[in-house]
């Protein structure tokens, strides 16, 4: 990725002039914690090609950046086909009337070219079109040109950005349970995909049962449960060198649940010995096995707090499954769902404010979010099977398992705001379970 | 597009392939139902164990406490391992589907010991037996009603020639 360089430029006097104009903060502002009913009208035209050999990129850039910013439920892309002009040069004046005119709030103009190294160059500039002005100064971004996507989503990222205020999550991927077969019978592997399900490349083969796997913070390498062994036995698995290697626990030992510290090294999983299964801590490298819990009740699907000093995690303790919290060295757990049923799969969001978690009540399951004393609890689905949430990268989105019901049953991965608006189904050619999604890519 | 989709068709065919020739323990062919060796005629060989004795016992909804009839068919399941020491054997647990899944496979895996922890008491020796917790991952009846989640929560004993490696 050092191949792929962003850097900021200042695109001369004329654009600094209008870039101080934007700073009195227009009315181009989305508030997401307000909740958008109506989507903000943008004008997103096709992005100007500057030579020959980056026609093929220019509106293939253009529909990435439509769909991430049009998928978040926020924007609404206006038709090409009512634009009164379109840009014809990245440089030239725009003509605010043509856009006010077609009611768009937004413009992004954008333009591609092929430098003399062969390297994709991918330029944008956002317009807030009623205060007649630049918003944020003109950005470029040089990559290889197979890499003309993670371009279009740092474009989109940038200008949702802007917009919202809050960090971006299209340039993300997402690591998940490929699914295929029946039912009592399903074949699985670990895949790696975009976040919006392009680019999908598998990590391993579909000859045993692999579960749950978490990614860590440098994105670099993944923790996942494996059969391979013909027991349950946690593996870590560097991405880019395609190896793979069980931690380093006693080999009788049944382990699953394994989720990452922060550091990407510290690791916490479940332990099952005799009737108990707890939680340790131990590290990637093979470090010493902690205790983290001794009680004789399952505790399992721990999740560190994003500073790395808490941990949540599932505990019957108290006869059914339920959330609770601990210090990330073990001791007192605190107890922080109390609603009617029964919760499981908790994670800690990104921005340390919430916890995302699955609730089986009344035979129907939902995703929900509460804060991390478990008040405000709120529900954002419910279905025959909703399970296994993970956050996106800026903690705004969560994507979960969603399973059909019956003998045909099959697993599919959805996305929903936090809001509870905006459920999508993320495309997946095969079945998809258990997903985890990265931090945003450097 | 279509490149793709006839790899996963040929994929798809291996695996079918590899699950006609026996998958490894229970973890690949679906909770030990099919293809326990020898004549079922023969009372010392697995096929016996599993279609005359009963491999598998149930449990209530999120409960591993042996039931009466579960006692019943451990004690046979006993009675056999002592007058066969020849063999081991791998005791799957398994779950409904209605719960998430690291919980279910910690439940499905206090099922599993439950079964183990009665035959020891019966005289099997623990290093002759050992838990593989399947979690909601193997159903061996597929509807959505409590009619199959019944089937689902058991607990299986496979036979196995030999050590446990």
């Amino acid at each position: 990725m050092r191949l792929f360089t962003a850097l900021a430029i200042v695109l001369g006097v004329l654009m600094a002039a209008f870039a101080a104009l934007a700073q009195g903060a227009g009315p181009l502002r989305i508030e997401i914690t307000e909740g958008v009913i109506e989507p903000l009208p943008l004008a997103l035209p096709d992005f100007i090609a500057e030579n020959a050999a980056a026609e093929q990129y220019a509106q293939s850039i253009s529909q990435v950046i439509g769909s991430d910013l049009t998928g978040t439920g926020l924007f609404r892309e206006i038709p090409q086909k009512s634009f009164i002009s379109t840009p014809t040069s990245f440089s030239n004046a725009v003509q605010f009337a043509d856009w006010k005119a077609i009611n768009a709030q937004g413009l992004v103009k954008g333009a591609v070219s092929l430098d003399a190294d062969g390297r994709l160059v991918v330029k944008f500039r956002l317009f807030d079109v009623f205060a007649q002005a630049e918003l944020g100064q003109g950005q470029k971004f040089t990559g290889a040109p197979a890499s003309w996507r993670r371009m279009a989503h740092k474009v989109a990222d940038a200008v949702y950005s802007r917009i919202t205020g809050e960090g971006g999550y299209f340039d993300s991927r997402v690591v998940f349970v490929a699914e295929t077969g029946q039912k009592g019978q399903r074949r699985k592997r670990l895949a790696i995909m975009d976040y919006d399900g392009a680019n999908l490349q598998f990590l391993t083969d579909d000859s045993t049962i692999v579960l749950a796997p978490r990614i860590s913070a440098d994105g670099k390498r993944i923790l996942y449960t494996s059969y391979e062994s013909g027991f349950p036995k946690v593996y870590v698995l560097d991405i880019a060198a395609a190896r793979k290697q069980a931690l380093a626990i006693e080999a009788e030992a049944l382990s699953f649940a394994p989720r990452f510290g922060p550091d990407g090294e510290t690791v916490v999983l479940s332990l099952q010995q005799g009737a108990n299964t707890d939680l340790y801590r131990t590290t990637v490298s093979g470090g010493t096995l902690q205790r983290l819990t001794s009680a004789p009740s399952i505790e399992t699907a721990p999740s560190f707090s994003p500073d790395g000093r808490r941990i949540v995690f599932v505990s019957d303790r108290s006869g059914t499954p339920q959330l609770y919290i601990m210090d990330a060295n073990g001791g007192e757990a605190r107890r922080i769902s109390f609603g009617k049923g029964r919760y499981g799969s908790p994670v800690w969001s990104p921005r340390g404010d919430l916890i995302a978690f699955a609730k089986q009540a009344n035979g129907r399951f939902h995703i929900g979010v509460m804060r991390t004393d478990g008040s405000e609890e709120r529900l954002l689905t419910a279905s025959f099977l909703d399970e296994g949430p993970t956050w996106s990268p800026n903690g705004r989105v969560i994507m979960f398992t969603r399973e059909s019901k019956g003998a045909q049953g099959v697993r599919a991965l959805y996305s929903v705001d936090i809001t509870g608006r905006n459920l999508r189904r993320v495309p997946t050619e095969t079945g998809a379970s258990d997903a985890a999604w990265s931090p945003l890519l450097p | 597009m279509k490149l793709h989709s006839k790899a996963i068709l040929i994929v798809a065919a291996l695996a079918l392939s590899a699950c006609a020739n026996g998958g490894r323990f229970g973890a690949a062919n679906g909770g030990g139902a099919d293809g326990a060796a020898g004549a079922a005629s023969d009372p010392r060989s697995p096929a016996y164990f599993q279609q005359t004795i009963g491999d598998r016992v149930h449990f209530a909804v999120d409960q591993h406490t042996l039931t009466p009839e579960a006692i019943a068919i451990l004690d046979k399941q006993a009675d056999w391992l002592l007058k066969n020491p020849e063999f081991t054997a791998i005791v799957e647990g398994h779950a409904d589907e209605q719960g998430t899944a690291a919980y279910n496979l910690a439940l499905s895996g206090r099922r599993a010991n439950a079964v183990i922890e009665y035959l020891v008491s019966r005289g099997v020796s623990p290093a002759r037996l050992r838990p593989l917790p399947l979690g909601k991952e193997r159903p061996i009846a597929l509807c959505s009603r409590e009619e199959c989640y019944a089937q689902n929560r058991r607990a299986v004993t496979v036979i196995q020639a030999g050590g446990l490696s």
